[in-house]
């Protein structure tokens, strides 16, 4: 009996490893960028092209950066719950729309509405490097002093916001 | 019939590699040789994001090309590799790089293999003494011991 026994702990370590591994997403890469201030950059809006948009204008407050693109299909998921966000005025959610044509864009924006207090267009994409983008749609929690607290990799879904991004945007609202 | 098949599939390899010695090497967009094998070189160690398997070199992705491009700038300027790969950790973390530093975080993954090696090797030495010490001598008895000597004779003579 005893000549079992190793062999079986081994066996129900590797089982335990192995069940821990099926529930880890090997898309959700830790970004380095959390705890780290935002990246600035300066950039036009979709709206008026004349205007430019920087975190910088943000300081002071807590806000939402969200990355998406009118290509995306996950972004399509997200977009009625940002929408919906936007409408509770709990944070302000500002867009980047990444690699991405302004007529498509904008035709998104009518079509689904529009969520962002504003939108800048990353077209080349440089920005998006600058803030570790690999899959759109990405989005960050920036608090009062410009630092990154959060990153929602992927799209924002009821559960991530009423889990993370809320109860932590209130504390840093707070702060 | 054999032969035949057999002359075919001589064609078809031979038309193959005549296909393969048509197609040609993407030019490199930069002129600057020395960096382009500085992004070769650095772009064979990075990871790309998107399609978590490939490197940068082998991924045919969009992100994959942006950065590619990114590095060929970078190397254009006269950076090191460190710096450039710094630069990359700092956006996309230790992840993009297909070797691993050496640091607490990842000790069981430098380490690791080599201790199950030695964890193998001492339970592999342990059961060889344990099944050692299971083996009874077993001495031949008068008849046996003619019959083992004969065919050592045997042996001998041929």
């Amino acid at each position: 009996m005893k000549r079992f026994l190793l062999p079986l702990v081994i066996f129900l370590v590797m089982v335990g490893f192995l069940f821990i591994g099926l529930n880890l997403d090997p898309r959700e890469v830790p970004s380095p960028l959390v705890g780290k201030p935002a990246p600035m950059f300066s950039l036009p809006r979709l709206d008026d092209p004349k205007q430019v948009f920087s975190p910088k204008d943000m300081l002071g407050k807590v806000w939402l950066f969200n990355v998406w693109a009118s290509w995306c299909g996950a972004c399509r998921d997200e977009h009625p719950i940002l929408v919906e966000l936007s409408k509770s005025g709990l944070v302000p959610v500002y867009g980047m729309d990444y690699k991405d044509t302004r007529e498509e864009a904008q035709q998104w924006l009518q079509q689904g509405g529009n969520p962002y207090v504003a939108t800048v267009m990353d077209v080349d994409g440089r920005v998006g490097i600058d803030y570790g983008v690999y899959g759109v749609p990405e989005t960050y929690v920036i608090d009062k002093t410009g630092v990154i607290a959060y990153k929602q990799i992927g799209p924002v879904t009821y559960e991530a916001l009423r889990e993370k991004i809320l109860p932590l945007v209130k504390k840093l609202q707070t702060q | 019939m054999m032969p035949n098949i057999f002359v075919r599939l001589m064609l078809v390899c031979c038309l193959m590699q005549a296909v393969s010695t048509w197609a040609q090497e993407a030019r490199p967009m930069e002129n600057n040789a020395v960096a382009e094998v500085q992004v070769q070189r650095l772009s064979e160690q990075l990871r790309c994001l998107v399609c978590q398997n490939q490197t940068l070199a082998d991924s045919h992705a969009e992100l994959a090309q942006d950065l590619k491009q990114e590095i060929r700038e970078m190397a254009a300027k006269g950076m090191s590799d460190q710096a450039i790969i710094d630069y990359l950790v700092a956006r996309y973390g230790d992840f993009v790089r297909y070797r691993p530093p050496l640091k607490s975080t990842t000790v069981l993954l430098w380490l690791g293999p080599f201790a199950l090696l030695l964890a193998g090797g001492v339970g592999l030495f342990m059961t060889l003494r344990r099944r050692e010490k299971l083996a009874v001598d077993a001495p031949l008895n008068a008849d046996e011991a003619r019959k083992v000597s004969e065919l050592l004779e045997m042996d001998k003579e041929s």
